[in-house]
């Protein structure tokens, strides 16, 4: 089982030391911890982000794998200004999937391999430039590894609620009375 | 008799399916006195249950049992099991729908006779014309509340209305308005006004937008003459020596298979699970299903000329707020060869939320292309194109060869390509659409795909020669004489229009001609 243990489910990117939550950073690193990218400490078999409170624990896939993982959703959904945390969320039911069936399992962790060995040394995560990721990806987009993800991610990614606000979209409206006197024929520039 | 109905009692009506056509014929029925059994494959959710949350509310409501594709559509490839966005539900795809309610044009009725031969098409005329359905029309707007007839006032406009008219002026367009909706504008039949929360396609949390859900079932109820009984899904037709139908066999709420005798069948499964009905209920008299000796059960198969445009200002739109679809644009709507297709398309505002904007805007799109257009969410207005699309003999609802449903019948496949008139209307519409909106200043325009058909169409079509068709033009299949289509695969052709007001508008008139046949011990 994965467990985003995403400190607080408060306002989206409040920053919160790591430490305060009980796993110290140092801890992490004493386990032979490698740091993958800018952002991900990845130790054992958890990933934290070191300064946004949340951290991620893998039972079935390699910790290394779901970083990977984590940055091919960005890169197949770039958002800048959605946090790592909420494509995180989005990817980590593959672990599941990996412990209940092993084909899953194996085309996430073979999947990842060939971008790591497409990438050549440092892997894939290592390439700094978002375009040199994305030439490997137009290489396999056909795959089924590929789809696989991208599918997943249209839910996994833009069905969490917690997002919307950040691309402005207001959900649920009932409770609030609808629209009739919350703008619903505001504009004004027209 | 009152309902509930014993499972032997022979004399009742069984209608199958609760949507549109079957929950209007029920009430319609039952209000003349005759007994009805309704049975519906899906559940009861009553309109306080249905939910702001367009995934949430897909799982709860749409019929998600598989069915296969083929042909060169590309809902076949982006969604290969998910042919349609219909419902299975009590009421429905009425709980889901937009609430357009529009009457067809005169020359719609006889599109072989405007139109001519097309070639590939297997255009018809319609056995009925619009003057002798025009009196049902009127009845189904007065019963639907239908916004602009009958004294009531159109609804509102909102952002993604007024972008739109905007355009529309600039291009010199002159009926656009805020539809035709079975939206209430005022507190109307116990119903109370449209609060604007943007969420038609989910199911309307207060009841605005007319659903048989919560009129013609409910009404139909309180006569004692009308029994739904949900999570009952009907398997095969059973008939007599004669060759009559006799009742229907289904799986009731608790997985026990019953048998429902009747007097008279009526099938209202939309168009796709009704030709497979008729097709899985074959036996030794009637080898390729029931209600067949034409051929036609399941073929000319529409689905409407869909499509979206979608275009980015520089300022915010707020799309998602209001009325999904209370906005049209019907200059296009005309039958006029010189642009280069026959018939005509109307353009009506629509707006997905952000999740379903992220599955429907361009199925299968990845990268910054895709995720930039998102990020301007806000700044998005947007309209559906819907036009009529030529029958084809070959677009058809199949029965598959080896795939079986959980009840051990074979399920459904769509088979659907685009005829070359579809796609001169879709690229004509697509253009028109980017011409508006860049009138009123888009940076970028989307020319979306159409999504999973929400308008299933003309599988069991209605004719003046049996030889022609599944149904004359009572609905009444030309083969058994109590056996009834009350459902959108019917009609003969698609229109430009939304089919839902012709739908009731049939249902209505064939409940009239079931109560005047009995009478005469005819059926
Ligand atoms: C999102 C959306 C928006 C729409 N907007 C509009 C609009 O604005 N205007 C418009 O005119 N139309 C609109 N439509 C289309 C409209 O909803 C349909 O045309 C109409 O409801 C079809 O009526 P029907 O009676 O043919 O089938 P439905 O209303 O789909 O009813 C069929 C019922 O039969 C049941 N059923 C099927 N098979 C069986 C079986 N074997 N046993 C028992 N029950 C069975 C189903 O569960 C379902 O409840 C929209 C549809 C959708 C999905
Ligand atoms: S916008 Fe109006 S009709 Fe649509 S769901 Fe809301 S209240 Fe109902």
């Amino acid at each position: 089982m994965v467990t985003i243990f995403n400190r607080k489910a408060a306002a989206p990117d409040t920053p919160e030391p790591i430490e305060k939550q009980g796993l110290s950073r140092r801890d992490l690193l004493k386990g032979g911890t490698v740091s993958l990218g800018a952002i991900l400490v990845i130790g054992g078999s958890s990933i934290i982000h070191p300064q946004f409170a949340w951290g991620l624990e893998t039972s079935n896939l390699k910790p290394e794998t779901m970083a990977t993982l984590i940055q091919l959703a960005r890169d197949i959904y770039p958002h800048d200004h959605i946090p790592d945390r909420f494509y995180a969320i989005a990817v980590k039911p593959y672990d599941a999937k990996a412990g209940e069936d092993p084909k899953t399992k194996k085309m996430i962790e073979d999947g990842i391999a060939d971008l790591d060995n497409r990438a050549g040394k440092g892997g894939y995560i290592g390439l700094g430039w978002e375009d040199d990721r994305l030439a490997i990806l137009r290489k396999v987009e056909d795959t089924p590894f590929f789809q696989t993800v991208r599918g997943g991610l249209v839910t996994g990614l833009y069905n969490q609620e917690q997002i919307w606000p950040l691309f402005g979209y207001e959900g649920e409206s009932y409770s609030k009375g609808g629209y009739i006197a919350r703008g619903f024929g505001d504009i004004e520039w027209l | 008799m009152a309902a509930p109905y014993d499972l032997k009692d022979d004399s009742v009506v069984v209608i199958i399916g609760s949507g549109a056509g079957g929950g209007t014929l029920g009430n319609e029925l039952a209000q003349k006195g005759i007994d009805v059994v309704i049975l519906e494959a899906g559940a009861r959710h009553e309109y306080e249950d249905f939910t702001n949350n367009e995934w949430d509310s897909f799982g709860q409501l749409a019929w998600v049992d598989k069915r296969t594709t083929s042909g060169d559509w590309r809902v076949a490839k982006d969604f290969p099991n998910l042919p349609a966005w219909i419902v299975k539900s009590v009421g429905g795809s009425t709980t889901h729908w937009a609430g357009a309610s529009l009457r067809f044009q005169d020359h719609e009725f006889k599109a072989l006779t405007h139109y001519g031969k097309v070639k590939g098409a297997s255009l018809l005329d319609w056995p009925i014309t619009l003057a002798e359905l025009e009196p049902y029309y009127a009845k189904a707007e007065d019963k639907m509340g239908v916004t602009r007839t009958n004294g009531i006032a159109g609804l509102p406009g909102n952002n993604n209305f007024k972008v739109l008219k905007a355009g529309a002026d600039k291009l010199g367009y002159k009926e656009c308005h805020t539809g035709n909706m079975a939206i209430n504008s005022a507190e109307r039949d116990d119903r109370m006004s449209c609060q604007q929360t943007g969420f038609c396609f989910q199911g309307c949390k207060w009841g605005a937008k007319w659903s048989t859900l919560y009129t013609e079932i409910p009404k139909g109820e309180k006569t004692g003459k009308l029994e739904v009984r949900p999570n009952s899904m009907a398997q095969k037709i059973e008939h007599d020596k004669s060759g009559k139908v006799t009742g229907v066999l289904y799986t009731d709420k608790d997985g026990k298979q019953q048998l429902q005798k009747a007097r008279i069948v009526a099938v209202a499964g939309n168009s796709i699970e009704s030709p497979r009905l008729l097709l899985n209920s074959e036996s030794s008299t009637f080898p390729n299903g029931l209600a067949n000796s034409s051929g036609q059960v399941g073929r000319n198969y529409m689905r409407h000329t869909t499509g979206s445009v979608y275009g980015i200002f520089e300022k915010p739109v707020h799309m998602y707020r209001g009325t999904t679809m209370a906005g049209i644009i019907r200059d296009e709507a005309r039958h006029d060869p010189s642009r280069g297709f026959v018939g005509g398309y109307e353009m009506e505002t629509l707006s997905l939320g952000l999740p379903f904007m992220a599955a429907f805007l361009d199925p299968g799109g990845w990268g910054r292309s895709f995720t930039s257009a998102l990020d301007q969410y806000v700044n998005m207005a947007g309209l559906w194109i819907v036009g009529e699309d030529m029958p084809q003999e070959d677009n058809r609802i199949t029965l598959h060869k080896g795939e079986k449903d959980q009840y051990g019948l074979p399920i459904a496949n769509v088979n659907f390509s685009d005829h070359k008139n579809d796609i001169a209307m879709r690229d004509h519409a697509y253009e028109q659409g980017k011409a508006l909106y860049e009138a009123v200043g888009a940076t970028r325009i989307f020319p979306t795909p159409p999504y999973p058909s929400t308008h299933n169409l003309g599988t069991n079509r209605m004719s003046e020669n049996a030889k022609d068709g599944v149904v004359n033009k009572h609905g009444q299949s030309h083969d058994i004489k109590n056996l009834f289509v009350s459902d959108g695969s019917q009609f003969t052709t698609g229109g430009a229009e939304n089919p839902t007001l012709t739908i009731v508008s049939l249902a209505i008139r064939q409940a009239d001609y079931i109560a005047k046949e009995m009478a005469a011990k005819t059926i």
